[in-house]
This record gives structure tokens, C-alpha cells and sequence, in this order.
């Protein structure tokens, strides 16, 4: 009916179109969009409100009071010392990953696909494993009366177990084991796509293989190092299953100190802050480093 | 075979022979306590050992025979199932909105699917209990399955953008210009060619939700406590040998998701 309306009034069949695919073009635009509506409002309700309110609460006390004290009260030794013992955790894991992640990636980057595919399992398989799972394994390993003590013992080269889990050093070790294939899997990826001819170049130029690989492989890699690093580094700094059971309550961290704030004291205000804070480190160590580098930190991962 | 050329730089594998031993090292260091376990879950005697010197099923008896370990093997599953059908039906259409419409919006929306990957999980956890407690949805079924879906949804998004990205949407032009309407020629024409990508997502969904931890240990409780939940507990407060026998069979469940993912992008590659 609008057509012959329209029709009438002298319109030519191509402006016409054009208003109808126009009109419908917004539609369809509309329609598609609300697509994305059940599950980004579902994200709203469980994760975005919760931390909004979470934030709201951190400045109010336990009578309902305004106030500063819950961020204030961060400057105390005890929570000053969980900063200092999380980013010194985070940062020993970080760097032990990156000793025994990028051999381990340039090696596999080198072989053929075929190669390198069956080696990645030994990469993937703890990835597809449960933390948990993982963690009770280096428990048994690493305990009193775990493998590496009864077999030390046993064959006579120490006389005592050694403390090597509910510690720095057992829960440095799981969460090690646990963050490697964050490092390796991105690092891996941007390796791969790395030129070979590039190092043939190098060769032909009269680099030795060192200057070659400092030269340009090393640089050529570091997009991908740094996106690895980010990645581990944050989810070390809310890490809280590992350091839960294997730091034995000798190393405080970050995520623990907010679930103890909220099991043990129910102190909705010190917990929100904690978190609030622990939200705006992990956002920023994320925007600087996709600003320097220009990578997806998380693009990657799993 | 040892002085031969490795590369194009011409180092010869001998010259880089500590590169083989130090990688040989670190692969055995992320594998090995992902196998150990198993055989020390067969064994015979009060405690664990290696290698176990008698063999035995009595950790998988107490396990079955434990009605708490069974009631919360069967909540992680059916939480599990419930969170990948949800997940993954609500991550493929939006994946699929994201990546039909161009503009700022759809970017909106891609971080915002992003957001529960990037949020440190304990405060999910925190605010997840907080809103829950008022809802009454802490210790349901529901709650953890709503918690759970919000963390799967950016890896069925990221698995069905991935597989929408390499699949030309004229295809469905087509079906709809032949008659069928845009749910149809979605359904018949697009959903069986990215079926790989939204399987994919699916199992990355399940994993998620079926290896949580930390949210479940806030707000799952009483029946309703996942098996992660009772597996934390008893982990940090007594070191049972009945856990071998869980951890066993859930490194067995790993392996069967990870030959799955595996054949599902050998697959994807494929065509």
C-alpha cells in the first residue's frame, strides 16, 4: 500500500529502495545486536552490579558510615606486607616461567608442526588438568612424608625431610607448574609466525647463531614474551587455590587476605577495598601493556 | 648426527645440546605430576606411595562407596551440563550478533563478553556470594550455574567468533533470498558449518565449570557442594588417599577433553 502511495507521489523506484533497505538494514542492525542481550545482561547481573556494589560498600564502614578507613587501613603493616609478599610470589613465578618458558616455546617454534604437535601435549595436557588436581599432586610430592623426601631418606643423602611445600618455595613451585603454559602457548603462537628466511638472512650476512638469535629472533619475540608475561603476572596477583594449599598460611597473598576478610572477620568493607584494589592493579598492568605492545593480552589464552 | 647443522644459522645440534636437556627437563617437570598420581591410586597399603608396593582398588571403593563423594561428583556434573548448554547457546548467538554487525556497538559488546576472563576470579567470587545471599540463590543449583556460565561465556565467544571469522555469511544470503527465513538459514546453513567452533566452545565451557574452584567454594554449600568444593576441604585439612583415586580419574577426564579439542581443530583445520 505504501509503495502505490509513493508511487503516486513521484518518487523514482531507487530512492525508494533506498528508504526500504534503509529502514530495513536498521531493523535487521537492531535485531542482530539484541542477540548479544541475553548473555551480556546475564554478565551485568552476576559479575558487573556484584563488583559495583562491592565498590559502593568499600566506603562504608560496618555501621554504615561513609568513610576512607577501608582503604586507609591498607597502609597497615600486615596488609603491606601481603602486597609486598604477592608481588614478590607473582614476580618469582613470572620470572621462572620466562627462564623455562622460552627455551621451551624457540625450541618448539624450530621443529616441524608434526613435531612440535606431539611435544605440545606434554604443554597441554596440565592445561586441560584440573588446578586442583595438580596441586594435590605436588603436595604429594613435596610433603614430609611425599615421594622427593621418602626417596632422599631412603637412599641415605639426607638425614631430616626437608620443608619443601607449606612454604614460599611449595607454593612457588605449584604455581610455576600451574601459570608455564599461559607463558608458553601466546609465546609459542607468535614465534611460529616469525620469518625463518629472517635468520637464514642473519646467517648469510655472517652473524654467528648467537648474534642471530640476539639480533633478531630475541627482538622479533618480545611482543609475544610480554604478552605472556602480563597474562602470568596477573593471574599470579588473584591467584588463590595454590598459595591456599600449598603455602601452609606462610605466604600471604593478595586473593587469600579477601576471603580471609570475609570468612574469618565478615568484613564486607576491608574485602570490597582489597578487591577493588586488586581490580584496578590487574586493569592497568592489562592497558599498559597492550599500549607498549600493542597485544591482546588475553587473546590467547584459553 | 650430532655435528650437523640444527638451523639455518648453521649451529650444530651438539652446540645445542643443553637447549634439548633443559627442555627435556621442564617438559618432564609440567607433565610428570599429571601422571604420578594414577599409579599411586592403586595403592595396597594405608598410604600413598611410588611405586606402590602391593596394588590395590580400595581408594576408588571408598570413593564409590562414600555417599558424600558420589552426591558431589553428580552436582559437578549436572552443574557442568546445565552451564554448557546455557553457555554455549548464549555465546553462539551473541558471537554470531558480534559478527554480523559492524560499528562500535558490537566492540561494546565483544569486551563486555571479555570482562569475566579478565576480573581476578576471587572477586567474582566475593560479589557472585554478596548478590546472592540477597537473591537466595547461594547453595542452589541455579546460582552456581548462572556463576559458572558468566565465566564460560568469553570461550564460547572466542570459539564461535573464531570459526564465524573464516565462514562466509553470503551463504545465508543465499538460503534467505531462496525462502528461508533468518532463524531457518541460520539453523540448516550456518550453525553445521561452525559446528566444530561451537563444540569446541561447549567443551571449554564444561571444563570451566566443571574445574572451578574458587566461586564454588563461596556460594556452593550442603548437597549442593561441587566435588572441587569437597576436594579443597579435604586437601587442606587432612591428606586422604581417597583424593588420588578422584584425581586419577579426573586427569582420565582431562585427557578424553583434551583428544576431543584435539580432533575437533584437526578437524576445523581440515576443511
Amino acid at each position: 500500500m505504501t509503495m502505490a502511495i509513493d508511487l503516486k507521489g513521484g518518487a523514482a523506484p531507487a530512492t525508494l529502495n533506498e528508504r526500504l533497505l534503509k529502514r530495513h538494514d536498521r531493523r535487521e542492525r537492531t535485531a542482530l545486536s539484541l542477540l548479544t542481550a541475553p548473555g551480556a545482561l546475564l554478565i551485568l547481573v552476576v559479575l558487573i552490579l556484584p563488583i559495583g556494589w562491592l565498590f559502593w560498600l568499600s566506603f562504608f564502614d560496618a555501621s554504615g558510615e561513609p568513610t576512607l578507613a577501608n582503604y586507609a587501613r591498607m597502609l597497615r603493616p600486615v596488609y603491606v606486607k601481603t602486597f609486598i609478599s604477592t608481588f614478590q610470589v607473582a614476580g618469582l613465578v613470572t620470572a621462572a616461567c620466562v627462564l623455562l618458558g622460552y627455551p621451551v616455546a624457540y625450541l618448539l617454534s624450530q621443529l616441524s608442526e608434526r613435531t612440535a604437535g606431539i611435544l605440545m601435549i606434554f604443554v597441554i595436557l596440565p592445561f586441560w588438568t584440573s588446578v586442583l588436581v595438580r596441586t594435590y599432586a605436588w603436595l604429594v610430592i613435596l610433603q614430609r612424608t611425599g615421594l622427593i623426601n621418602t626417596w632422599l631418606t631412603g637412599a641415605g643423602i639426607i638425614e631430616e625431610p626437608m620443608p619443601l611445600v607449606h612454604n614460599l618455595l611449595g607454593t612457588v613451585i605449584g604455581m610455576v607448574h600451574v601459570m608455564l603454559p599461559f607463558l608458553i602457548l601466546p609465546l609459542y603462537a607468535s614465534m611460529r609466525a616469525i620469518d625463518p628466511v629472517l635468520m637464514r638472512a642473519a646467517a648469510n650476512c655472517g652473524a654467528t647463531p648467537a648474534q642471530a638469535f640476539r639480533q633478531v629472533f630475541l627482538p622479533l619475540s618480545l611482543p609475544g614474551l610480554a604478552a605472556g608475561i602480563g597474562l602470568v603476572f596477573v593471574l599470579c596477583l588473584g591467584f588463590f587455590v595454590t598459595p591456599a594449599l600449598l603455602g601452609g598460611g606462610r605466604v600471604a597473598m593478595w586473593a587469600m587476605q579477601i576471603a580471609d576478610n570475609i570468612a574469618v572477620y565478615g568484613n564486607w568493607g576491608a574485602a570490597s577495598a582489597l578487591g577493588v584494589v586488586l581490580l584496578a592493579v590487574t586493569a592497568l598492568i592489562l592497558v599498559v601493556l597492550r599500549r607498549i605492545f600493542k597485544v591482546d593480552t588475553f587473546g590467547g589464552a584459553r | 648426527m650430532l655435528g650437523r647443522p640444527a638451523t639455518t644459522t648453521q649451529i650444530t645440534h651438539l652446540q645445542r645440546l643443553w637447549l634439548y636437556v633443559l627442555v627435556g627437563l621442564v617438559l618432564a617437570f609440567l607433565i610428570i605430576p599429571c601422571l604420578i598420581v594414577i599409579p599411586m591410586s592403586f595403592s595396597g597399603s594405608q598410604y600413598l606411595e611410588f611405586p606402590p608396593r602391593s596394588w590395590s582398588l580400595q581408594w576408588y571403593q571408598a570413593y564409590l562407596g562414600s555417599p558424600e563423594w558420589r552426591a558431589a561428583t553428580f552436582v559437578s556434573f549436572r552443574v557442568a551440563l546445565l552451564t554448557t548448554l546455557l553457555a554455549t547457546v548464549l555465546g553462539t548467538i551473541a558471537a554470531y550478533g558480534i559478527a554480523r554487525v559492524r560499528g562500535l556497538l558490537p566492540a561494546a559488546a565483544r569486551g563486555v563478553f571479555m570482562l569475566p576472563m579478565l576480573v581476578p576470579l576471587i572477586l567474582v567470587a566475593i560479589g557472585c556470594f554478596f548478590v546472592y545471599a540477597r537473591l537466595g540463590l547461594n547453595g542452589t543449583i541455579l546460582g552456581l550455574v548462572l556463576a559458572h556460565t558468566v565465566l564460560a561465556l568469553p570461550f564460547v565467544v572466542i570459539a564461535v567468533s573464531s570459526g564465524l571469522a573464516s565462514y562466509d555469511m553470503n551463504q545465508e544470503r543465499v538460503a534467505q533470498s531462496l525462502g528461508a527465513s533468518r532463524p531457518w538459514a541460520f539453523l540448516t546453513v550456518t550453525l553445521p558449518q561452525i559446528k566444530l567452533s561451537v563444540m569446541s566452545g561447549a567443551l571449554f565451557a564444561f571444563v570451566t565449570s566443571f574445574d572451578e574452584v574458587v566461586v564454588a567454594l563461596f556460594i556452593s554449600s550442603g548437597e549442593n557442594a561441587t566435588l572441587t568444593r569437597l576436594m579443597f576441604a579435604n586437601i587442606r585439612d587432612q591428606i586422604d588417599p581417597t583424593v588420588a583415586a578422584i584425581s586419577s580419574l579426573l586427569i582420565g577426564l582431562s585427557v578424553l577433553l583434551l583428544v576431543g579439542s584435539q580432533l575437533l581443530r584437526r578437524g576445523g583445520e581440515r576443511r
